[in-house]
């Protein structure tokens, strides 16, 4: 199988001009016809099903949660990003795409992201007329400020807040379509399964998903002509992270089974500013945002007794001297200083703390310290920029942060990888689209801060209104899909096997054989051995270990209650099944990708002074994994990338 | 630590619910309200005739509103600001009783032990609470200016998380406090006016319909909003009303 990623002709600022120019449109009268269904609502979804529906789709949006509007891009804090150069600090589409390029490490694809970046500006043009509340300066211009890997003030903001504000006014468009009845919302509904029918070459086409209503239990079959998933990222592979408990990889992983490649797994982001981990009932770890590196500086002290002090609790970072701190961001990358990209920052932080510098708890924490900040602008201004921030954290640890360091530490984030898109968005399954987290398009092998709220929006809002047009033009006669075929029926059958599989073993050993045991082990093995730093041999480690949790996992698996009911541990454990094949997959990526980039730092490919080292010559591709059945080893196929508007460089944030 | 709990159990929207009394022991004080919960239902997996008991979360940092518990008749517990996910244990003392229960409203009905069903909500918010923008028609941003003050009180309002809070502590189960949060976030913008006086007619009917209570202005809302959002909101409401009935 050969993967073709159908970049259209044209200087690269005009590809998607082009695109738009040539692409096929449907009638108002045509698009009436056509159902679409969009599995999310966050960014992504949300943005894509109301655009569907405005122009004149039947869209049919499902969530898990109880209402869209809760969707994890709530919970998005620091801004999105955006060219329009309001600041005049030397801002620019083609400076935005250089950025995320180079902060990508040079592993995405130049035609997507070039087009990521002119859309940028419409989106906060119709952010803004939606009535999202960004931070405006006393003038009423709109405010900025800066994010990591950036010169430019170049993120808008509302307070702490973006995520929330972004996506409440996307889920304010979803529900006037609701209202107008383009969009049917169903709430609390989990896709098990995409249904495909092999076309007349073969290659699979979507016509539609199996449904779990996680109130009733009840399977439900939906019929449409395409297929769009906004499901987020995987970062909960990790059992711990900064997503939602309920961000999962099923519903992408339910396509992957039925012939969607997976793209470049290991491309996992760590974020160098969270809440550390304090005990083991812990659930989840608390995000810091990157808007804090404006203005916080992070140090550890410069000698490890005083580190072993203040690990025992002896002294208090207020009692360490000024000459005794070592900002070693500052230090090491000083025209970046604490703003570098999130990996280098994670990575320094690890460094410091493996070295014997780390501050709290087990040694795992560094300070992110606002004295300076506040000393310069004054209680109220770093209140108004971080107060929400702040209360939070003070929430959490106890301690206040105007008067105390907090401590942070790296933590799973965000995923690079996802389902293989071409640039229309479509998977190798034909009619299915992936848009926001869930796909693996823009971000390389890092993610800058605030351009997955960016990307999410790109894709919904002015993407795939183009190119789900584009696909279905050519469906136009298809009549109405139905749910009474024989692939529904199959799909239908799969979802119920796996579901009684599940509860096969229930009753057999209940201790230490829940979903959520297995997902915390899982999510051990995986910080362990495919974390932040990856060795040949921590990775053959991570492969027998997950092999073995793997056979455990289908031996002793203990889910309480039915299946026909709302139960929240077999939701866990159809979670937790799919990520440990998908485990496999990452440390396999990671295994087979012989060089660091961006997120995926191999500790035998490094240069002197620890920073990243690529190797171009053999790993300038996108790594797309086919499934080949239950249990059996994936196919490793590639995608060339070729830059031709940029030059090839090594990273440099010093 | 160690608590007594004595949680709301109910096995479906028509079942008659009832009280159970279970212990947790050695609860570290940095937990949280929800991670004492998820040892409780750890427990109760393992025991043949015990099921865990069914509450909504996702987030578990306060911003999706996803989480909501009547604790000790408090909506989302005993401390100011902050979501039933955001509590924790060192707020308790060791040996409390604690009582767990859903929010209850008749507009709210429950789903599940301490899942209630939110959607009215939505419903408010289909009817109108939202500024009509389509992609292909948005002005250039720096074409709207909107004054700091007005920016930072529309961002106050619009903090809303829609946990339902406001409903369960109001003795009226009135869902005037978000209704009132979404007008005045669209109201005080710009961008909001045009259609400002039919939102206001069609959130306010619609809140009618879906079977919340009036407001008799105690302010139980504004006291226990985990996004203090602050009463100022229904007084614009209510202005906003007065004049959309004018015209
Ligand atoms: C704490 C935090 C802070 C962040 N801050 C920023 C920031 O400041 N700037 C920035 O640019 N990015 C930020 N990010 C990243 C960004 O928020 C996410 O990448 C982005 O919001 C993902 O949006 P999405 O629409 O792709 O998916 P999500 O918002 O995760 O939505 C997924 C949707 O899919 C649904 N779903 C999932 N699985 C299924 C299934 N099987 N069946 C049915 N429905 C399903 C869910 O219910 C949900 O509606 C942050 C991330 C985190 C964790
Ligand atoms: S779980 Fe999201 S607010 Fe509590």
């Amino acid at each position: 199988m050969t993967i073709n990623p159908n970049i259209p002709q044209g200087a690269l600022p005009d590809k998607w001009q082009n695109y738009k120019e040539s692409q096929q449109l449907v009638s108002p009268a045509n698009k009436r016809k056509l159902r679409i269904i969009v599995v999310g609502t966050g960014l992504a979804g949300a943005s894509a099903a109301s655009t569907l529906g405005q122009l004149g789709f039947a869209v049919d949006a499902f969530c898990l949660q109880d209402s869209p509007r809760r969707a994890h891009s709530i919970a998005a804090q620091g801004g999105i990003n955006a060219a329009k150069n309001y600041q005049n600090d030397g801002d620019s589409v083609e400076r935005l795409f250089r950025d995320t390029i180079k902060g990508g490490d040079y592993r995405a694809r130049e035609a997507n992201v070039y087009r990521l970046a002119q859309l940028s500006n419409n989106i906060i043009d119709l952010c803004v007329a939606q009535g999202v509340p960004f931070a405006r300066e006393y003038g009423g211009q709109l405010a900025n400020r800066s994010f990591g890997g950036a010169q430019v003030s170049r993120t808008f903001y509302a307070r702490g807040q973006t995520g929330q504000q972004l996506l409440l006014g996307a889920y304010g468009a979803l529900s006037r379509e609701v209202a107008r009845g383009t969009v049917t919302l169903h709430t609390r509904h989990e896709m098990l399964e995409l249904v495909t029918e092999p076309d007349t070459d073969g290659t699979p086409v979507a016509r539609g998903i199996i449904t779990r209503n996680l109130v009733t239990g009840q399977l439900e079959r939906h019929a449409a002509h395409a297929v769009v998933i906004a499901s987020g990222g995987y970062g909960n592979v990790y059992h711990l992270s900064t997503n939602a408990l309920g961000s999962n990889v099923s519903a992408a992983w339910a396509c992957h089974r039925k012939g969607a490649l997976f793209a470049n797994p290991c491309f996992v982001q760590i974020h160098p500013t969270c809440i550390p981990m304090h005990g083991d009932y812990q659930s989840k770890l608390t995000l810091m945002s990157e808007s804090l590196r404006n203005d916080g500086r992070i140090w550890v002290p410069r000698t490890k007794q005083l580190a072993e002090q203040l690990r025992q609790g002896t002294i208090t970072a207020n009692d360490i001297p000024a000459d005794e701190r070592d900002y070693y961001l500052e230090r090491r990358y000083p025209a970046f200083g604490n703003l570098v990209p999130r990996d280098v920052a994670s990575r320094a932080a690890k460094e410091r703390c493996d070295a014997g510098f780390g501050v709290a708890y087990d040694g795992n924490a560094v300070f992110l310290d606002f004295a300076d900040a506040i000393a310069r602008l004054g209680k109220d201004t770093v209140s108004q920029r971080y107060g929400n921030l702040f209360s939070m954290y003070h929430k959490i640890v106890d301690q206040d942060p105007y008067s105390t360091p907090m401590i942070i530490y790296p933590a799973v984030h965000y995923t690079m990888g996802g389902l293989w898109v071409d640039y229309q968005l479509q998977t190798t399954v034909r009619g299915l689209f992936a848009a926001g987290e869930a796909n693996f398009s823009d971000h390389g092998a890092n993610r800058l801060g605030a351009s997955a709220l960016m990307q999410g929006l790109a894709d919904g809002y002015f993407i795939l209104p183009y190119t789900l047009q584009n696909y279905l033009a050519s469906h136009i006669h298809d009549g109405m899909p139905s749910t009474d075929t024989q692939a529904f029926a199959i799909a239908h059958q799969e979802a119920t096997d796996r579901i009684a599989a599940l509860f096969s073993h229930s009753g057999y050993k209940p201790s230490n054989n829940t979903p959520a045991d297995f997902h915390r082990r899982l999510g051990n093995i995986m910080w362990q051995h495919c974390g932040m730093a990856r060795s040949k041999q921590s990775l053959t480690t991570a492969l027998q270990l997950i092999g073995e949790l793997s056979q455990e996992f289908h031996q002793n698996l203990h889910i309480p209650g039915s299946a026909d009911e709302m139960n929240p541990a077999l939701d866990q454990a159809l979670h937790v099944a799919d990520y440990i094949p998908l485990a496999s997959l990452i440390a396999t990526d990671a295994l087979l990708r012989e060089e660091s980039c961006g997120g995926h730092f191999r500790v035998e490919h490094q240069t002197p002074d620890g920073e990243t080292l690529r190797d171009d010559e053999h790993f300038m591709h996108v790594a797309a994994w086919q499934h080949q059945g239950s249990g059996q080893p994936e196919t490793r196929l590639t995608e060339p990338l070729s830059y031709q508007h940029i030059n090839l460089s090594t990273r440099n944030y010093k | 630590m160690n608590f007594k709990l004595h949680i709301w159990r109910q096995p479906n929207a028509k079942a008659k619910g009832h009280f159970e009394t279970y212990s947790v022991a050695n609860i570290s004080p940095d937990c949280s309200f929800l991670e004492m919960l998820d040892i409780l239902n750890a427990q109760l997996s393992t025991n043949p005739v015990s099921h865990p008991v069914c509450f909504d979360n996702d987030c578990r940092e306060g911003i999706c509103g996803m989480c909501g518990l009547y604790i000790n008749g408090r909506p989302h517990g005993n401390d100011d600001g902050i979501t039933t996910c955001q509590l924790h244990m060192r707020r308790f003392r060791d040996g409390d009783e604690i009582w767990i229960e859903p929010w209850r409203a008749k507009a709210f009905p429950i789903i599940k032990d301490l899942v209630v069903d939110r959607s009215a909500f939505d419903t408010i918010i289909q009817a109108g609470g939202y500024i009509s923008a389509t992609p292909g028609a948005a002005p250039d941003a720096r074409n709207t200016l909107v004054d700091k003050h007005s920016a930072d009180l529309a961002m106050d309002a619009a903090q809303c998380i829609g946990c339902g809070a406001c409903v369960a502590a109001c003795k009226n189960a009135s869902a005037m406090l978000f209704v009132a949060a979404k007008v005045s976030h669209l109201a005080l913008l710009p961008q909001g006016q045009p259609e400002a006086k039919q939102r206001v007619k069609a959130m306010v009917f619609a809140m009618d319909s879906l079977g919340f209570g009036s407001c008799s202005n105690t302010y139980a809302c504004e006291a226990e909003c985990p996004k203090q959002i602050k009463r100022d909101n229904i007084a614009r409401l209510n202005r906003q009303w007065e004049a959309a009935k004018m015209s």
